[in-house]
């Protein structure tokens, strides 16, 4: 009876919070510094990663992958078209933001 | 892409006396607004800039309301403008609607012309009567062009000596002229001087119909007259102009006479600096080009026609809470490119919410790259990444370039497949 109570106390908050502050009311999103640096990614790899093309996707690859791939286009040690040009611009620090903001990408 | 029609326009550096005509044109009653939410963002321009900055205000914050406003109810795109002109795609491939941005971000587009900004009163008035209140406002305007540069070449003559640089009925035309035209005629593509929109686009669009007329009318030739001496990724152009339509293009730079400065429509006759005369079959003219009217009507521009701004906000440095973005602004290193203003209309939504909820932005990052076809299977780009040094959008030492001169077939057709990648997905991150 516990369990109920507390969902039952839950949906009674959300449905207030919703009549509160209207459906369209929802919360601000924060504006990260890897929010910044990964949105100029979305001109060709998609929003979020999401490519719907040629391009490859992204969006969810793991944190190692997407580091380890991005330092290596930057050294030349993997051959790339054009990431070798944009890796080239970004430190390590934000090349592990980059990396950590498309993991997390569902 | 967006015209907006100059009536009635009021110049907003006499901020209180428009004001008070605004008044007495009866502007005091706002009938579209609905209820009073956090902060109201108006977006005039639903391009590469405008629409990306609408879809992203909602994406990082739905409590603020934004309105879009754009001429067109479909927007088609410069980029990939060449392909319909080459004959590889259709004007319907690249014209995109406004659906996903109302349906899915809940963007209030609305379609129409704007006549009146009030700085004062923060409203946007509309023919027909709509008004929409702002806090703060984007203007994506895109450009116009400077139709007293060349003697006898204005908008009614471009009805047949198309520009085509701004994707729609003229890309249409130019690409049925072409179809129309006999075997071993001349094309001429009169290019602008710096700086316009889009760099490499005169030298993609040359290739573009270079690769139709191989194809089906090969005695034809292509002569570019350039009112510069060089242009974007030029040795890349040259190289793969000389592999895949040897002798059939032709570029004149302004030092050999270029430079195009009168046009005798009826002749179908291009006249240069030195009075000589190019007389073709098929005439594309690429005016001189400015910040699009609206941006001058409202006071923005510079002595050279652009609009500065603050360009870690893109804030008009010469009025205050209205931003501009896109070809129309003036953005430091990064080029007039759909590319940089879908990149700056991020960058703009970050400083529109951070500054309605009282935050500090994060630094801004920005990135460019243009992808141009010399083939369909042959690719070359161009690409950079920015920051802010010393208040000015400046690219990373040692980061962005052209491709390499010395590449193979297979890296030229992957920057193509790239190149049509690159187009999907930008269009998604703006439309879907």
């Amino acid at each position: 009876m516990q369990s109920y109570s507390h969902s039952h106390y839950l949906a009674i908050t959300l449905i207030t919070t919703v009549l509160l502050l209207g459906s369209t009311q929802a919360q601000a999103t924060e504006i990260t510094p890897a929010s910044m640096l990964a949105n100029s990614c979305a001109g060709c790899h998609g929003t979020d990663g999401h490519s719907p093309g040629a391009i490859p996707a992204i969006a969810g690859k793991s944190t190692e992958f997407i580091e380890t791939a991005l330092k290596d286009f930057r050294s030349g040690n993997k051959a790339s078209t054009v990431m070798e040009r944009h890796a080239k611009g970004y430190t390590d620090e934000e090349i592990k933001l980059l990396a950590e903001y498309f993991a997390s990408q569902k | 892409m967006t015209t907006l029609s100059r009536r009635k326009f009021i110049r907003l550096a006499g901020a209180a006396g428009a004001s008070s005509v605004l008044a007495s044109l009866g502007w005091g009653l706002s009938g579209c607004q609905k209820s009073a939410k956090k902060a109201r963002v108006v977006i005039v321009g639903g391009g590469f800039g405008g629409a990306t900055c609408a879809k992203y205000i909602r994406r990082w914050d739905p409590s603020i309301e934004v309105t879009l406003i754009e001429r067109m109810t479909t927007f088609s795109t410069c980029p990939f403008s060449n392909a319909v002109i080459g004959g590889i795609r259709n004007l319907n491939d690249i014209t995109h609607n406004y659906n996903a941005l109302r349906q899915k971000y809940g963007v209030n587009v609305v379609h129409g012309n704007v006549i009146e900004v009030d700085p004062v009163k923060r409203r946007v008035a509309m023919e027909g009567g709509m008004a929409h209140d702002y806090d703060r406002l984007v203007i994506s305007p895109g450009i116009d062009f400077r139709w007293d540069a060349i003697e006898g070449y204005d908008e009614a003559t471009s009805a047949t000596l198309p520009h085509a640089w701004k994707a729609g009925t003229q890309t249409q035309t130019l690409r049925d002229q072409l179809v129309s035209m006999e075997d071993g005629g001349t094309v001429i593509i009169v290019a602008p001087p710096n700086p316009f929109r889009c760099p490499p686009g005169p030298y993609e669009r040359a290739s573009l119909i270079a690769h139709y007329l191989k194809e089906n009318k090969p005695k034809s030739k292509i002569l570019i007259l350039d009112a510069k001496e060089k242009f974007s990724k030029q040795p890349l152009f040259v190289q793969g102009w000389e592999k895949l339509y040897p002798g059939m293009i032709e570029w004149v730079g302004s030092n050999k006479g270029g430079e195009i400065v009168r046009v005798d429509a009826q002749a179908m006759t291009v006249y240069d600096k030195f009075d000589t005369a190019h007389k073709g079959n098929v005439i594309n003219i690429i005016p001189p080009q400015k910040a699009a009217s609206i941006a001058h009507t409202m006071g923005l521009v510079n002595n050279d026609g652009w609009a500065p701004v603050n360009q870690t906000t893109f804030e008009s440095t010469q009025h205050k809470d209205i931003h501009i973005i896109g070809d129309a602004s003036i953005a430091g290193k990064m080029p007039k490119s759909g590319f940089a203003a879908n990149s700056q209309g991020k960058v703009c939504a970050a400083a529109v919410v951070s500054a309605i909820n009282n935050k500090t932005m994060p630094p801004p990052s920005y990135v460019n790259t243009c992808y141009s076809l010399v083939s369909p299977d042959y690719g070359i780009s161009v690409a950079a990444v920015y920051n802010i040094q010393n208040g000015t959008i400046s690219t990373i030492e040692g980061a962005g370039g052209v491709s390499p001169a010395d590449a193979d077939d297979v890296f030229r057709k992957k920057e193509a497949e790239y190149a049509v990648g690159w187009y999907q997905s930008i269009t998604s991150d703006i439309f879907s």
